[in-house]
């Protein structure tokens, strides 16, 4: 063998990096923390896999050599119950020992985990923002809670969050169980119908991250994803304000064309427009539909196209789901995309 | 009765005694014969082989599964059809196969080991495998029809309940439970009183097979845990039928009950699973390392730790529900607590193969196998009880990794070790080794091919059940790795099926005990005759065949009539004679009544009222006394 790694070692090398990136890094990632929680859970998981790896290592060390001595061993009479073995005493002191370290080691391990949820429920509360998280099937119903009903803000499908301010949310369902969970943030907690759960989560590295629904929740429990974006304080209050905005009104007329079909078609009835007389509450909040980054809970990017494609026929893009198919024509389905499409 | 050295009997003596033996005990040729056997080893091979086709068909199941998971954004299978297959995998593997074919294997065995002539209760062992029979079959037609229940194979509510899942799917899904739970807890009943009751005189508590004990532990286990998950699925039935509101929060009622309830059964279901496996390696491990079991008394006791465990760790399902955080604590201490019994166990094995002659045959792969896989599986189980990594971990594919280490390690690689251990005793033939050796590397490499990736796939953020999963989150090539993996097993799984095929016809004949083992099942002849054993065996040691010298054995039972030998419970002394129940096509009646009474209801809820007319008929038919002559003596002499 040359001192050079030879091609194969490169591969395996390769191999197991790409094993480590895959696992450990990533939008939807849980050793990818990007807040105190996920972080603070990371702790206990390199604890675990240290202790476990251990523990894993010293049960194959004793199986392989009990494996290799037996290679001499030559078949005889058997060994019944009574026989006196010189090995039964060496044995007993073993598994003394083997006893001690299991007990040590799950010892250690329970109060790690003891600690670590306890500081998990002691975060710091102050300066928290509340927001109220509805689930549905198979969509995300998000509202900023403000000082008054005013400066109450609600979008569907994204989660907006400021770096470093906790927040804290409230976790409610209106069908079926669901379970709330943004990896790189922190850990999971169910929405169940009748009870109200919340969960704590406090950003700390701004970026783009991924949740989804992980519970099982019905047909689309696959297409329930939550676009979660961790930004500064400052751009966090634009967004705000912009929120905050009611709807842009029609601009062109292709626009006012498309939201006189929303208006007087069975859109409205479902959905909300803010600053229109669309006032439907069993579907999302559509006020600033243009300016979110995916639709239908994450199924598809947001683009003109695929929203167009949405609205022709939400069952190719999401089987099943709840919102029917309208039979419109090519230009009124333009047309309502159209005006869809300027609501940012 | 008394112990007696045997005589050695003339070869016309040993002839007439079998001849009349198999007049009293056996089960002839004709169809209607087959239909109302009682003997407990034709019922134990259809239901081996029954639950082994079911395995097959769930495994098929899984293929689909990875072939749709093969690439990202799949449309081979839609969303409605693949969330019938997994909760059809599900259910099938721990419903139809796991515990029915563990409770099998027991039928089969246990009054073998015992050295008795049937099973305790034998119509009901018979009534039991219908029974199974028929609840299998209703789920599977019914999938196949299109109406196979898709909320998952622990249906939560209010998915499962009547407002998010109408049709029929669910009340197929939650009779098809009835069924199962009915056919479990009867074998569970016939294995405690066999085993309590049956053994060969001289079987002490202490001289115990350990096979015999983890099948006792597991059947009280049964016994227990199983009327937890019947009581749910009536709840839901009658939420889903005749509108109760057990589980709806509006009326009253609450969604976790049926989490509670569920997981009350569903955990102790694995140890359920989990433990006949443990007796298999023991039984694997001693006979072919040549040597007692080290630490006999603490693999007991690891047991009996291991069943009483187990039922108190439901809670680390639900971490996720948001029940009292401290209150969790204790669920996480309990779930550690259970690898406490499990590490000694292993420790026991390991040591049993280190002080011990280790002969590398199949089953004894099969068990080292089990050893680094479930280990694995374990040491995750730990990972997952702790409350705050649960919270990442819980359902997603870490999950999913966790518990096919635990499960497929932990049972599966027993009971195919199990297969070619017992194999010669089922059916008089060897299985042929080398194919069993590219069975068990097959195996071995595919399943850790398939399984381990999907604990990073966990971590990668994958949640379990989704029939999709969009492009660029880095799971695309794990997954394919996964899939590959899969159809490994599937190669492995066929490989078993055309060993089995083959050996039947063609392989080694294998003599009473091939492997020179320890237990009582070998001192008979392979397969076993009708009655089992001529004379009724006596045990002097722990390991009934190794003790040196002549073999004892019992006479006095009566070759023309059916007749067992009851024992005391601790110290196994001859106590009386039982009469064994004759073949009766009753208990198929008593089935098929039950199944039209459980089928019945789906359809309409006043059929729980006239059901059960037709099988109160069979039960008086089936009870009937019918002995011509009153056993005159009853008591021993």
């Amino acid at each position: 063998m040359s001192a050079h790694p030879s091609t194969w070692q490169r591969a395996c090398s390769a191999i197991a990096l790409t094993v480590l990136v895959v696992g450990c890094s990533g939008r939807q990632a849980a050793l990818d923390p990007a807040g105190d929680q996920a972080a603070t859970i990371e702790i206990l998981w390199t604890l675990m896999l240290w202790m476990c790896g251990f523990m894993y290592l010293l049960v194959l060390i004793f199986l392989g050599h009990a494996l290799w001595r037996a290679r001499h061993v030559l078949s005889s009479e058997p060994v019944p119950h009574g026989a006196q073995r010189p090995a039964e005493r060496p044995l007993r002191m073993a598994l003394a020992g083997w006893f001690g370290l299991i007990v040590g080691g799950l010892i250690v391990l329970s109060l790690g985990s003891f600690f670590i949820d306890r500081s998990l429920a002691n975060a710091r509360l102050d300066n928290a923002i509340k927001i109220k998280i509805t689930a549905a099937q198979w969509w995300w119903k998000v509202e900023y809670l403000g000082e008054t009903p005013a400066q109450r803000v609600a979008t569907a499908n994204e989660l907006r969050l400021p770096v470093g301010r906790p927040a804290l949310l409230e976790l409610q369902a209106e069908d079926v169980i669901h379970s709330f969970w943004i990896p790189n943030l922190g850990g999971k907690q169910d929405l169940i119908p009748g009870r109200i759960n919340s969960l704590l989560l406090t950003p700390r590295r701004e970026g783009e991250y991924r949740g989804q629904c992980a519970e099982f929740c019905g047909l689309q429990h696959a297409k329930m994803a939550l676009d979660a974006t961790v930004v500064g304080e400052r751009d966090f209050a634009a967004w705000r304000q912009q929120q905050l905005l009611p709807a842009h009104a029609p601009s062109t007329p292709e626009q006012l064309r498309g939201h006189e079909i929303f208006m007087s078609g069975p859109c409205a009835s479902c959905h909300q427009i803010v600053g229109t007389p669309a006032a439907g509450q069993n579907g999302p909040n559509l006020t600033h539909l243009a300016s979110r980054r995916t639709i239908a809970a994450g199924a598809r990017p947001y683009s003109f196209e695929a929203l167009r494609d949405w609205l022709r026929d939400p069952h190719t893009i999401k089987p099943g789901n709840h919102m029917p198919q309208v039979q419109l024509s090519n230009s009124d389905l333009h047309a309502l995309t159209s005006y869809l499409d300027s609501l940012k | 009765m008394s112990a007696v050295l045997p005589r050695e009997p003339g070869a016309a003596e040993i002839a007439a005694l079998d001849a009349q033996l198999e007049r009293t005990w056996g089960t002839g040729r004709g169809l209607w014969e087959r239909l109302s056997t009682v003997d407990h080893k034709i019922v134990g091979r259809r239901y081996v082989i029954t639950g082994f086709v079911f395995f097959v068909l769930a495994g098929v199941l899984a293929l689909m599964m990875r072939t749709q998971l093969m690439q990202p954004d799949s449309e081979l299978i839609g969303p409605d059809r693949y969330n019938q297959i997994f909760t059809m995998h599900g259910t099938t593997m721990m419903f139809l196969f796991a515990v029915p074919i563990m409770e099998a294997m027991a039928v089969y065995l246990v009054p073998l080991m015992c050295g008795t002539r049937n099973i305790s209760f034998p119509r009901l062992n018979a009534y039991s495998y219908w029974v199974y029979l028929f609840g299998g079959i209703m789920i599977w037609v019914a999938f196949l029809l299109n109406v196979g229940p898709e909320t998952g194979w622990f249906s939560y509510v209010p998915l499962a309940g009547p407002e998010f899942s109408p049709g029929k799917r669910t009340d197929f899904w939650a009779q098809m439970i009835t069924f199962t739970e009915v056919a479990a807890l009867a074998v569970a009943v016939e294995l405690v009183a066999t085993i309590m009751k049956q053994r060969a005189p001289g079987m002490t508590l202490s001289r115990m097979p350990l096979f015999l004990w983890s099948m006792l532990v597991t059947s009280l286990m049964i016994i227990i845990a199983m009327p937890a998950v019947m009581l749910a699925s009536s709840f839901l039935i009658s939420d889903r039928l005749v509108g109760t509101h057990f589980f709806n929060p509006v009326e009253g009622g609450d969604a976790l009950l049926w989490q509670h309830l569920f997981w009350f059964f569903g955990h102790p279901e694995v140890y359920i699973i989990f433990l006949p496996a443990l007796g298999m390696v023991s039984s694997i491990v001693t006979t072919f390392s040549r040597r007692t079991i080290f630490a006999y008394t603490l693999m007991v006791l690891a047991l009996l730790a291991t069943g009483v465990l187990a039922f108190g760790l439901w809670v680390h399902h639900m971490f996720a529900t948001g029940l009292p955080r401290l209150g969790s604590s204790f669920y996480t201490a309990a779930s550690m607590m259970i690898a406490i019994p499990s590490g000694l166990q292993i420790f026991g094995w390991i040591a049993t193969l280190w002080d011990g002659k280790p002969r590398f045959k199949s089953p004894l792969l099969f068990v080292i196998g089990f050893i680094v896989i479930f280990v694995l599986g374990g040491l995750t189980g730990v990972m997952l009880a702790a409350v705050p990594l649960d919270l990442q971990a819980h359902d997603t594919y870490f999950v999913v990794a966790h518990f096919h280490y635990v499960l497929i390690g932990g049972a599966v690689f027993p009971l195919f070790g199990a297969f070619y251990y017992w194999f010669p005793k089922f059916t008089g033939r060897l299985l042929s080794e080398r194919l069993g050796r590219w069975n068990f590397w097959l195996f071995f490499i595919g399943f850790n091919v398939t399984f381990f990736p999907m604990h990073i796939l966990g971590l990668a953020g994958m949640p379990r059940r989704v029939y999709t999963y969009p492009a660029g989150l880095g799971w695309e090539s794990l997954n394919r790795l996964s899939s590959i993996g899969a159809l490994l097993i599937g190669v492995s799984v066929l490989l078993f099926i055309i060993n089995v095929v083959r050996s039947l016809r063609a392989g080694d004949v294998a003599g009473d005990n091939p492997w020179e083992a320890s237990t009582l099942e070998w001192a008979t002849s392979s397969p076993p005759p009708p009655y089992n054993f001529m004379h009724v065996p006596v045990v002097t040691g722990r390991e009934a065949l190794w003790v040196p010298g002549p073999r004892q054995v019992m006479e006095g039972l009566s070759p023309s009539h059916r007749e067992v030998l009851c024992t005391t419970v601790l110290t196994a002394e001859p106590d009386l004679r039982q009469p064994s129940a004759m073949p009766s096509s009753w208990p198929l009646w008593a089935a098929l009544t039950t199944a039209l009474w459980f089928i019945g209801s789906i359809f309409d809820a006043r059929a729980v009222i006239w059901g059960s007319i037709p099988v109160a008929i069979c039960l008086i038919g089936w009870l009937w006394p019918t002995h011509p002559e009153p056993f005159r003596e009853r008591g021993l002499a």
